[in-house]
């Protein structure tokens, strides 16, 4: 089969017929992309809340942190999961270390932004009355930060989503599988099935994010813009 | 002071922590993908990403069921620089393999070329990685040259030979490693002296990048698989292998020797006595080109040929 | 470890620094992807982004257009692409300019809405109409911001034109798929790192072209701007 006139190929976009038969395959590579994303988000943010603190605490760390994690941030997806290929094989940990790196940069700012961001007056006034460290930072700053660390789960959020597509290439892939499947069989079908619904998994969960900002942060809802 | 409500971000992170329980926990297909046992009951089957190998993989996977045998299947893992290691692993336990293409990977600089001297230098290969080749195929998928028909007529290329004193003139496409392999770009010089080609394009192995390039002409001369359906399809001219070059590439199961159980072998080599060169070409076409599935075009053949 | 002294044999080895398979010939490919993608990118989000904050029409899709653009993934558009049109550049061009188009959107857009009233009505008040508002005013003042976004872009698209290679192409990405073809880690690795610089020196000259560009009396309101945009968008 050639890469034949747009016409025909116009036709036949989506084989329905093909959907239908691979709803299982396609829900399986659903639920994979969901727990892939979803473990990531979980474990980068587990890491990012110290690496953020520490850089919060002591201001001299921030410069290095925020370059470093640039740094990584630009080195090609690929490169790293291939890299880890020899370590872990093709089992989840190659995938997951790698999504979790690129989560941990992108929240790494955003939690320490949000925190720098409160003013230092509102934290003066909880040390006058009184407040320890601890009680600060989980009562009064964590909070006043919230909108801009979720601003920051949203984006890592989404990143993560389409990132996962990349470990198709490494046995993984959630929707990316859909991907490869639809390359090697010089097929549009699922690829277009993969788009649409990473696209949508990735809206799907921004929503849900703002959802949650505005239930957790009621004082900090904006009206109009 | 106003006490903040964090019950809804508790919630949140303890759906989190479910989450990761759950998948830890272990069970879900989903997520693991594949059996990490060995020697245990289940064999996984992987695959890389080429219709061939999914036709295959699924024929190991249905008649090792119907034998009885647990079966987890990996497929569409990727090349076979990252499937490989999988199996040296243990994260797969079966690949339906070439021997020839297996020989090179693991001995680069490999220059047997018939069926008994590859298997041979293979053998301790495997050995020395746990891994073992079980009964070979008649059937061969073996690396080939070709044009498109204009091309052919052009220059009036109908064996490899012929393209000595025009591949100045042309640009060839394949796999990156096309151009280190004895078989590739060093074997045509040495085997058939023909001289340099005027490009080379790394592309990929008989793939979809190889097959656009060859067709929109931005390739003249295309590495391909003999089996594939698209040169049918596309009415390519495959070059004739006048002198020996390429190596055998007889379709071989390679696996894990814990996991090559007597069970095992013997439904695995009761289908590889049946694959044949034909037979092959054609389950190719039906999913390369009518889209059918993989499982499907594998299931209806074993059951065909009674197997099943 | 053994793996860094190859990957320095290999990036300091004068053969990888000639030839058409050689870093400079790649990097050029590279940068021909990634410039291309982002001037026509820049070319059709400009407008769109600055025609949405000039009338304030169509405001929510530009706030959030950014996020939902991330939702895009280039792998399943340049191989969507690939298996529609075949080999060839277009493929790379659309993934990556699908790529580049949402943050010069929200940015441009956030970049004129941020322009102060007073200072619109200060420049109606002097007799400016819309048009002129607008070339004279607004674009001026929303240069950082606008900049940023093109510079956000530039750096996204640079680090992932590597995809290029994937569809046969030639670019740094080159290196890493034929490093994985050729079972060859130090040039897997070479080829990140020449990317990764790559990134980062497209981020620092960009900066600099800033710089240039932002007129000096602007360039003390960037900050201002700068944390109104990030206030708006955090909500």
């Amino acid at each position: 089969m050639t890469d034949g006139p747009a016409p025909v190929l116009a036709a036949e976009l989506i084989r329905w017929s093909w959907v239908g038969r691979h709803l299982d395959d396609i829900r399986d590579n659903l639920v994979q992309h969901v727990e892939l994303t979803g473990l990531a988000l979980l474990f980068g943010l587990l890491l990012a809340f110290p690496l953020a603190l520490a850089a919060v605490q002591w201001p001299r760390l921030y410069g290095p942190i925020l370059g470093f994690t640039g740094v990584l941030f630009t080195i090609p997806s690929l490169a790293l999961f291939i890299l880890l290929i020899p370590f872990t094989g093709l089992q989840i940990q190659t995938a997951l270390i790698g999504l979790t790196i690129y989560t941990l940069l992108i929240l790494v700012r955003n939690i320490v932004e949000g925190l720098r961001g409160v003013d230092n007056d509102v934290r003066e006034a909880a040390e006058a009355m009184g407040f320890t460290r601890a009680r600060q930072l989980f009562q009064v700053e964590l909070p006043l930060a919230l909108p801009v660390i979720i601003a920051g789960v949203r984006i890592a959020t989404v990143t993560t989503i389409g990132l996962v597509t990349v470990t198709a290439l490494i046995g993984w892939g959630g929707l990316g599988q859909l991907f490869i499947e639809g390359f090697t069989l010089n097929f549009s079908t699922p690829i277009i099935i993969g788009i649409v619904l990473s696209a949508l998994l990735a809206f799907t969960a921004d929503l849900l994010l703002v959802g949650l900002q505005n239930r957790l942060t009621p004082w900090a809802r904006s009206s109009g813009r | 002071m106003r006490r903040i409500r964090l019950g809804g971000a508790a919630t949140a992170v303890a759906a989190c922590l479910a989450l990761l329980l759950a998948a830890c926990g272990g069970g879900n297909d989903a997520l693991e993908g594949g059996s990490q046992q060995n020697g245990g009951s289940t064999v996984t089957v992987g695959s890389t990403n080429f219709s061939e190998q999914l036709i295959l993989a699924q024929m190991y996977a249905a008649v090792l069921e119907k034998a009885g045998v647990k079966v987890d299947t990996r497929l569409n893992l990727g090349a076979r620089e990252v499937v490989f290691p999988a199996l040296e692993k243990g994260d797969i336990d079966l690949l339906p393999e070439y021997n020839g293409s297996v020989l090179s990977f693991l001995d680069p600089k490999a220059t047997q070329t018939t069926s008994e001297e590859v298997n041979t230098a293979l053998a301790p290969l495997l050995d020395a990685k746990g891994l073992v080749a079980l009964d070979e195929s008649p059937a061969e998928d073996k690396d080939g040259w070709a044009v498109t028909k204009e091309t052919a007529d052009k220059y009036g290329l109908a064996k490899i030979s012929d393209l000595k004193g025009k591949a100045s003139q042309l640009v060839v496409g394949g796999p990156p490693e096309l151009k280190t392999r004895p078989a590739g770009l060093p074997g045509l010089k040495s085997v058939y002296g023909i001289e340099d080609f005027k490009e080379f394009k790394a592309l990929d192995a008989g793939g979809p990048l190889t097959t656009s390039a060859l067709n929109k002409g931005d390739i003249d001369v295309g590495r391909v698989f003999t089996t594939q359906g698209a040169i049918a399809a596309n009415n390519w001219v495959l070059l004739e292998e006048d002198k020996p070059l390429e190596p055998a590439q007889n379709i071989v199961p390679i696996g894990r020797k814990d996991a090559m159980t007597d069970q095992v072998k013997q439904a695995l080599n009761a289908i590889s006595a049946k694959i044949t060169t034909e037979e092959l070409t054609k389950l190719n076409k039906l999913v390369d080109v009518d889209k059918e599935d993989p499982e499907k075009v594998a299931n209806d053949w074993l059951t065909q040929q009674g197997l099943l | 470890m053994t793996v860094i002294n190859e990957v320095f044999t290999w990036l300091t080895d004068p053969a990888q620094w000639s030839g058409p398979d050689g870093i400079p010939v790649r990097t050029l490919q590279h940068l021909y992807y990634s410039l291309l993608a982002t001037a026509i990118a820049a070319a059709i989000a400009l407008p769109i982004g600055v025609f949405i904050g000039h009338t304030g029409r169509g405001a929510l899709v530009a706030v959030n257009l950014t996020n939902l653009g991330r939702a895009i993934p280039s792998l399943g558009i340049i191989i969507l692409m690939f298996t529609l049109v075949g080999f060839g550049i277009v493929p790379v061009l659309v993934a990556l300019i699908a790529l580049a188009v949402p943050p010069i959107v929200t940015n441009s857009y956030i970049g004129i809405r941020s322009v102060d009233r007073d200072v619109r009505e200060a420049a109606e008040g002097m007799g400016m109409r819309g048009r002129q508002v607008l070339w004279q005013v607004e674009l001026p003042v929303a240069m950082p911001l606008i900049m940023a976004g093109i510079r956000t872009s530039a750096v996204q698209v640079v680090a992932t034109a590597t995809l290029a290679a994937f569809v046969g192409l030639g670019g740094l990405g080159r290196y890493l798929i034929d490093g994985l073809s050729q079972r060859d880690l130090a040039q897997v690795v070479g080829g990140a790192i020449l990317v990764a610089v790559l990134s980062l020196l497209t981020e620092l000259v960009l900066g600099r072209v800033q710089a240039l560009v932002v007129s000096p009396g602007v360039a003390g309101r960037a900050a201002d701007a700068a944390v109104r945009a990030k206030v708006e968008k955090a909500a």
